[in-house]
């Protein structure tokens, strides 16, 4: 047997986040991966092989949500790491840092019901062909949590063509049978938009949040794990190739 | 110099709070009220900056930059003498 080398996957820690410890432990579920936190005021990715930025209310969400984190030193090192291909996660207020940032097509703005909204929602996976979703079927329908004020989601018209066409929309909210529906779309968003990639497919955001649901003993089931399982796959694959 | 800043729901997007706020307006008695939309003033003051039209300058890129986001929001602003 080949021995593994340990993968290493950051998560970067802004002032106001506080998923950071989930996120942190649910990367660390899965075997020979060791999470890293990144402090917001570094700009040394410490080498890490790939990285998440969770949820939470980064610079407590004054003026935009995740408007105030886009300008902090890692921020630019992360901007470096995504232009040369490496894999970013953004769940939830991570998503809109990386909107914010430019990295991400679109905006998150007020959820249309006004309310911030706490509950399971049913995803399908509307493509595998990206790191993120390599684990899941196309149609998959997976159980996880929003909670999020901010989560409806836009885009200008020629964009969202554009996405539609370069097959970036990566997760819907839908019903348990998998069918778009009405009540189905917790914030309103475009097009019951959950998630997206860049156009390079390496830069990932999504709003419900995967590392509550990380294992199968808890009441949160499992299905998140369908998400980091891709990209710690995707970025063994990397290893391996490289 | 004293700059207000007004940020809004760029057009065509959706502004869930001015929609709350317009739906809610007949239920007192005002009639016929549209195009309800909810921003946000910022205020500050700039010195040194030599002139108005630097100081201009340095605003809109403020605004493109940080204080608004123009996928999702349209700006203006003026300048008074402080």
């Amino acid at each position: 047997m080949t021995a593994v080398s340990p993968l290493r996957v950051g998560v970067v820690v802004f002032p106001g986040i506080n998923t950071d410890g989930d996120t942190h432990h649910a990367l660390e579920t899965f075997p020979g991966v060791s999470a890293e936190y990144l402090w917001h005021k570094d700009t040394d990715l410490k080498g890490v092989d790939g990285i998440v930025i969770p949820g939470g209310f980064s610079y407590g969400d004054y003026l935009r949500c995740g408007a105030i984190a886009r300008f902090s030193p890692i921020m630019q090192s992360i901007t470096d790491f995504a232009a040369g291909g490496g894999l970013v996660m953004g769940i939830c207020n991570g998503f809109q840092i990386l909107i914010e940032a430019g990295l991400l097509p679109g905006g998150l703005i007020r959820n249309t019901g006004l309310k911030f909204v706490c509950r399971y929602v049913n995803l399908r996976v509307e493509t595998a062909d990206t790191p993120f979703t390599s684990a899941c079927d196309k149609g998959d329908v997976l159980r996880i949590v929003v909670k999020h004020n901010e989560g409806n989601y836009t885009v200008d018209p020629a964009t969202f063509e554009a996405m539609k066409a370069n097959d970036q929309i990566v997760v819907r909210y839908v019903n348990a049978a998998g069918e778009r529906a009405e009540g189905a779309n917790p914030n309103g968003a475009l097009d019951d938009i959950a998630g997206v990639c860049n156009e390079a497919r390496n830069v990932f955001g999504m709003m419900p949040h995967p590392e509550n649901s990380v294992e199968a003993e808890l009441a949160g089931g499992a299905d998140g794990r369908r998400f980091f399982g891709s990209m710690i796959d995707a970025l063994r694959g990397a290893e391996v190739t490289a | 110099m004293n700059v207000r800043v007004y940020v809004v729901p760029k057009q065509g997007i959706l502004d869930p709070q001015g929609a709350a706020v317009e739906r809610s307006l007949p239920n007192l008695g005002f009639q016929g009220v549209s195009g309800v939309r909810i921003g946000k003033i910022i205020d500050l003051t700039i010195d040194g900056a030599g002139s108005e039209e630097a100081a201009r300058a340095q605003v809109d890129e403020m605004c493109r930059k940080l204080l608004s986001n123009p996928i999702i929001e349209d700006y203006t602003f003026e300048i008074t003498e402080g």
